[in-house]
């Protein structure tokens, strides 16, 4: 589960492509964990490193100096596009990252980062055009992203509003999972169940 | 047609609009709607940190007779008596076993005669059924839509909630009619109306929605090859791709192991057939493609939008004027080491894939052998091919099409993912060339520094006779070869 998502101030990351894939988030060679921990190594491992294991020259900007420790990504359209693996949004949150902001997130990635506390942000491409200047113009600049408000505020004071669905917001800000809403449900389950009857049974053996 | 009684028409609506209402549990304002999920597939890669979760919460598996699980991802497939060599994929595959012991859940696993893909073993075992709302933690469940279920890819946290209350929270999808028309002319399959389709809208062009497709050349199409095209929805963004259901469709299921029987048969048959899209309903999107034009369709860069037909040339950066997408070309030609304007056709291959729940069923294998059949693949090729199921190895080699693969000098395999998702071993060395038919060109998705271009098992099979990116009409008796499939 995770913590409660509360306002914080970082620096940027800017990952300067479009269509990023969880492919290239987490390779599918990394998938073969059965716990969530250490995926940070795995995290965009092959734009980062060589055949022989070693740092790209020049480095990817994962591996930039002063890059470590920043908690914003400012990405290309539909970010995470591709394979379901949930490793994507572990490996992410893993190296320290809080927040995506892009133009548009994949729909399976965005639903597994709001359940592991990293936030997708949507704007409009006038204003990723616009922060996408400003980190050219400053590449420390510090942006804070505030949940609660649903704003992110630049270093010159002004804001930037972005949407999220109540319901995210609402767990996110909690720290709850969705789970614990569901078994909440569970009156509603039966009686849904006690009017449907299953359509399968799967424990029957083949041909029987 | 007698006239329409004023006010007593009902508002017409998409099969998606009726899975969708017949499913929801509970509709909190505020708050996404609880959908009840009829099957659950689950696999070795992303259910482990699932079951964790429902251990640390003291909870069991509310539906296990919804829930069924198989080996795919990470299974070798070298022959079954040879040991995993890969320590870290046994121990994945272990856990899965304790895993569906520990909660009752039953298991295709390996050396199980039902064995395969995911998505290949829920058609073929009768599960996977009209009007039903289906998940896996995998992006290519979209697949069981070609039977006219709501099936899509869930995350690993989803996994745990449909494990432990058999419901997801979800949002309604918005409707994208996609419409083909007319007839297939030989050479050309069901994978290269997909790939026409990702090619004119892009891999985020269907995102937030659910593909619904129509039109005659989708209701020409097997179930099989419908397969094909509900598989790779994804790759356009929608999570979910489905057709409605026909006699085709109902003739596939008819005395499948899960399929009902007797009375509940006929019930289920009559249930079936009210779920098409009313006359007259409407979707928030919509595309049409002419099904005649359509040549045979394939990849050139890093994902499954990049596709071209396979005359025309690679698209050059300097004709596309927005700046990310002209990036983005660059990029991948760079990583394709191809030049703009380049034709296609006569690229050298290094590898040719047949497999994957794309492209991995007994028709596609039938169509490759059908290419190969008394032919040599080229010299410094090599052809894997790689059923999709136990079953479908069974049959292949019953029919003789093992035989005309080996022949054929290509590797014949046992059942899994193999090289479209390479976690196995099955891949590509660095700068390598493949022709696959599975589902992703992504960078590094067939191994590190691989290169691959999507196409189908024709064009495949072409391809690694002459060792070179080939149109599969070029083929002698293409004519007949479409007939070849089978249901």
């Amino acid at each position: 589960m995770a913590e409660p998502f509360g306002i914080f101030t970082s620096k940027v990351v800017p990952i300067d492509a479009e269509n990023v894939d969880t492919d290239q988030i987490v390779p599918a060679r990394y998938l073969k964990v059965t716990d969530k921990a250490g995926l940070a190594d795995a995290l965009f491992r092959d734009w980062r490193f060589g055949e022989d294991g070693s740092l790209k020259d020049p480095p990817f900007i994962l591996d930039q100096p002063g890059m470590a420790g920043r908690q914003i990504l400012l990405a290309g359209d539909n970010f995470g596009a591709g394979s379901s693996r949930e490793h994507a949004p572990w490996a992410l949150t893993s190296w320290g990252v809080r927040a995506i902001l892009s133009t548009g997130f994949a729909d399976i990635f965005r639903g597994n980062s709001l359940k592991n506390g990293l936030l997708p942000i949507v704007v409009a491409p006038s204003v990723h055009q616009r922060l996408r200047e400003l980190i050219e113009r400053d590449p420390d600049a510090q942006l804070t992203v505030d949940l609660a408000e649903e704003g992110i505020l630049l270093p010159d004071g002004s804001t930037i509003d972005f949407e999220i669905d109540p319901f995210s917001k609402r767990m996110l800000l909690a720290g709850t999972d969705e789970l614990g809403y569901l078994l909440s449900k569970e009156p509603e389950i039966a009686a849904w169940e006690s009017g449907h009857a299953p359509r399968i049974e799967t424990r029957v053996e083949a041909g029987a | 047609m007698t006239a329409p009684t004023p006010n007593k028409m009902p508002t017409p609506r998409t099969i998606v609009d009726k899975i969708w209402a017949e499913h929801v549990v509970a509709d909190d304002p505020g708050a996404p709607s609880v959908l009840a999920i009829d099957l659950h597939l689950i696999h070795e890669v992303t259910s482990p940190q699932a079951f964790t979760g429902l251990r640390e919460r003291s909870l069991t598996v509310r539906r296990p007779g919804q829930t069924v699980a198989t080996a795919d991802h990470s299974i070798p497939t070298t022959p079954r008596n040879l040991p995993m060599l890969d320590l870290q994929a046994a121990a994945q595959i272990n856990q899965l076993e304790q895993n569906c012991a520990d909660f009752g859940i039953p298991l295709h696993g390996i050396g199980s005669p039902s064995q395969g893909i995911v998505h290949v073993i829920g058609p073929q075992l009768g599960l996977t059924q009209p009007g039903m709302t289906i998940v896996c933690g995998d992006s290519h469940t979209s697949t069981h839509g070609a039977f006219g279920a709501l099936a899509f890819g869930i995350g690993t946290s989803e996994v745990e909630m449909v494990l432990a209350t058999q419901t997801l929270l979800q949002r309604r999808p918005r409707t994208y009619e996609v419409r083909v028309d007319g007839r297939l002319a030989p050479g050309v399959s069901a994978k290269d109306i997909i790939l026409a389709l990702l090619a004119r809208i892009g891999i985020g062009g269907g995102t937030g929605h659910v593909f619904e497709y129509r039109g005659g050349a989708i209701r020409a199409l097997t179930m099989e090859q419908r397969m094909t095209v509900c598989n790779m929805s994804i790759e356009g963004g929608a999570r979910a791709g489905l057709i409605a259901p026909d006699d085709t469709t109902f003739e596939y299921i008819e005395g499948r192991a899960h399929a009902p029987a007797g009375a509940e048969w006929d019930e289920a048959v009559e249930r079936w057939r009210r779920l098409p899209t009313d006359e007259g309903a409407t979707y928030d999107r919509s595309t049409t493609i002419d099904a005649d034009g359509l040549e045979p369709m394939i990849t050139y860069g890093t994902n499954p939008g990049m596709g071209i037909p396979i005359t025309a040339s690679v698209p050059s950066p300097a004709d596309v004027q927005d700046p990310a997408a002209r990036r983005a070309l660059e990029h991948a030609l760079a990583y394709m080491d191809l030049r703009p304007g380049q034709p296609i056709l006569g690229q050298k291959v290094d590898v040719v894939f047949v497999g994957s729940c794309t492209n991995g069923r007994i028709s596609d294998l039938r169509l490759a052998a059908a290419a190969l059949k008394d032919r040599r693949v080229a010299d410094g090729v090599r052809l894997m091919v790689t059923p999709g199921s136990d079953e479908v190895k069974r049959e292949a080699e019953r029919e003789g099409l093992a035989d005309v693969f080996k022949a054929a000098g290509a590797d014949w395999r046992e059942s899994g993912c193999s090289m479209c998702i390479a976690m196995n071993g099955d891949q590509l060395s660095p700068g390598q060339y493949s022709v696959s038919t599975s589902n992703r060109n992504f960078e590094g998705r067939q191994g590190k520094g691989g290169r691959t271009f999507l196409a189908s098992p024709l064009t495949a099979a072409a391809s690694a006779i002459s060792g070179v990116v080939t149109d599969p009409r070029t083929l002698p008796g293409i004519e007949s070869m479409a007939a070849v499939g089978g249901r």
